[in-house]
């Protein structure tokens, strides 16, 4: 049987970061099992999906795009746009966590990311209507994906 | 990296950019004159998010001030957490020991070595060994990140089963915990740091035989000295060139300086000036704290108390990864749960300071609490601020001897060294962007 990992990742304190959060959260009230929140951490990231056939993430980007826009990539066999890599003060992110695990050879042969175009990411500020109803987005096409 | 072409510098100044990275919180940047092929002025620039926490804490309950502060820093909040508990156990005139105390002390290993485990391993091993990155050091290393990546989980989970949580513990409060674990909770990490002690000598091992530029310097270290241990929560401030305070003395001799170019503070031993906090520090002032097995493979690679290469400072870090696993094996072995999770302290109308090691070095916290308990002044003095000087004078010296490489040779020559501090900008792979002034001769 295949094991699928889902993961929400964000910050919920810092506006739209908080938009993978609201995909795991609105998965998980769909009775959706293995869903994960995380906060992106390089390490902790890679615990979670150990082992798995495929995980299904979801994050915030900022890429330019229109605010609210769902673009989904195969990370299976190529790395992440840079719009992902999450570079805090002592902290490594999502594109990190893809390439390390994929240099140790433990990378789950499936890894499809869904990244949610975010507006603000101002500290304390609340999740945008546009992430919001990107995130609601992003939650119907892992369902898809998940099949 | 790049060069930009968009800018049209004056004919004898090059500006390298280093591209930026999205949702980048802290950077540094370092502006270097060159006038006649020496070093005129080196200045090195840390941005940091502005430091609202002391400004913000006032009018805080005291019983707040561990769980702010903690959210500063996202890799030693424990240490944030002990300095604000200290102080304010401090202004109340009460000491927490025993059981309590022990458990202190093991929550302070797990961030050592989940710390120390980062920057050994993620951070400054790939500096040397000439990768950009510890993704690109995996494939050719992976059995050492490996390795790595287990001793840094083992440090998590010290904070997972005392903490309450990973990063950001809950568990801390003033006067001790919310809940203390039973010796049940304990029986797995035991297990595990039995295996980290052992990848912790490993570990000293395998970064002793790591190429190090011949850079020894004449610093005065500063750290804590406790008379029966190894210094984390407690002790004297001490210095090679003499000093021995009390913590409540700190602000008679240093001193927090603006500069104009940076908006982190720079700190100065008064009388005496720049001066170095952290593992080397730890290491020179208290080698005769460690454990036996410490010292003796310390020795047995060549490290002796008497060194003064910061670049060696990978080294020295890993002997406190051993140290804190052994730390924490003895406080596990000896571990009775204690009859209350805390003591009651009350710090209204009293003011105290305390200072504790965090894995970076000092980290100073003083407070002043009204009569109705909430926090009139708030003061705290980060590790980072306190070697900035040091980091400053050792580019000075250092960068001579690079002058001759292209801008990325020099850029990656610099932050190996700013890296030898495990400063709280050194996360990013490539952190720093370099102004190179090459004024005719």
């Amino acid at each position: 049987m295949t094991r699928t990992v889902v993961i929400g990742v964000g910050n919920a304190l810092r506006g739209d970061d908080a938009a993978g959060l609201r995909v795991a959260r609105l998965l998980a009230g769909r009775g959706i099992e293995r869903v994960h929140e995380s906060s992106g951490e390089t390490f902790a990231l890679m615990e979670l999906w150990n082992g798995a056939d495929a995980v299904l993430l979801a994050d915030a980007m900022r890429s330019g795009a229109e605010p609210g826009v769902v673009s989904r990539f195969d990370a299976s066999d190529e790395p992440l746009p840079a719009a992902f890599r999450n570079c805090s003060t002592h902290a490594f992110g999502v594109a990190e966590a893809v390439e390390l695990a994929r240099s140790l050879g433990n990378l789950p042969p499936r890894v499809i990311v869904f990244g949610v175009e975010g507006v603000s990411f101002e500290h304390g500020a609340p999740l945008s209507a546009e992430a919001a109803a990107g995130a609601e987005n992003a939650a119907d096409r892992i369902l898809e994906e998940l099949g | 990296m790049t060069t930009d072409p968009s800018a049209t510098p004056p004919r004898n100044t090059r500006t390298i950019k280093v591209d930026y990275l999205a949702r980048v919180e802290g950077e540094g940047a370092m502006h270097l004159s060159v006038r006649d092929g020496r070093v005129d002025d080196v200045r090195l620039k840390i941005f940091e998010p502005p430091r609202f926490f002391e400004a913000f804490m006032r009018g805080r309950h005291f019983r707040e001030a561990p769980d702010i502060t903690a959210r500063i820093c996202g890799i030693c909040p424990v240490a944030y957490q002990m300095s604000s508990c200290h102080a304010m156990e401090s202004a109340a005139g009460v000491r927490v020991t025993g059981q309590l105390r022990e458990l202190r002390r093991l929550l302070y290993c797990g961030e050592w070595i989940e710390s120390h485990g980062l920057h050994v391993f993620m951070l400054h091993a790939p500096d040397f060994l000439g990768y950009p990155s510890a993704i690109e050091m995996a494939k050719d290393h992976r059995e050492v990140v490996e390795m790595g990546l287990k001793l840094k989980k083992i440090g998590n989970d010290i904070g997972n089963v005392l903490g309450g949580r990973e990063i950001h513990p809950v568990n801390v409060k003033v006067g001790g915990f919310y809940k203390v674990p039973s010796k049940r909770d304990f029986a797995q990490l035991a297990e595990d740091l039995k295996w980290a002690a052992d990848a912790a000598e490993k570990t000293i091992r395998w970064t002793a035989e790591l190429p190090f530029p011949d850079f020894e310097q004449d610093y005065e270290l500063v750290s804590l000295s406790h008379p029966d241990e190894y210094p984390m929560n407690e002790g004297r401030l001490v210095s090679n060139c003499g000093l021995d305070i009390a913590i409540a003395e700190y602000e008679e001799h240093f001193q927090e300086e603006h500069v104009p170019y940076t908006n982190a503070l720079q700190s100065v031993h008064l009388g005496h000036g720049a001066y170095f906090v952290g593992p080397m520090a730890r290491f020179a002032l208290n080698f005769e704290k460690l454990t036996p097995r410490c010292r003796a493979v310390a020795r047995e690679v060549g490290l002796e108390a008497s060194c003064r290469n910061p670049f060696r400072g990978i080294i020295v870090r890993s002997v406190e990864l051993l140290y804190a696993c052994e730390e924490a094996l003895r406080i596990l072995a000896q571990y009775e749960p204690p009859e209350a999770s805390s003591v009651e302290v009350d710090a209204s109308g009293g003011t105290g300071s305390g200072c504790t090691e965090a894995p970076r070095g000092l980290l100073y916290h003083r407070y002043s609490v009204d009569e109705n308990g909430d926090i009139a002044e708030a003061k705290i003095v980060p590790p980072t601020s306190q070697n900035q000087k040091t980091i400053e004078n050792d580019l000075r010296r250092l960068v001579p001897d690079f002058l001759h490489l292209d801008d990325e040779g020099l850029q990656w020559q610099c932050e190996q060294a700013i890296r030898n501090y495990d400063p709280c900008i050194s996360c990013a792979t490539h952190f720093l962007k370099i102004h190179r002034e090459d004024a005719p001769a």
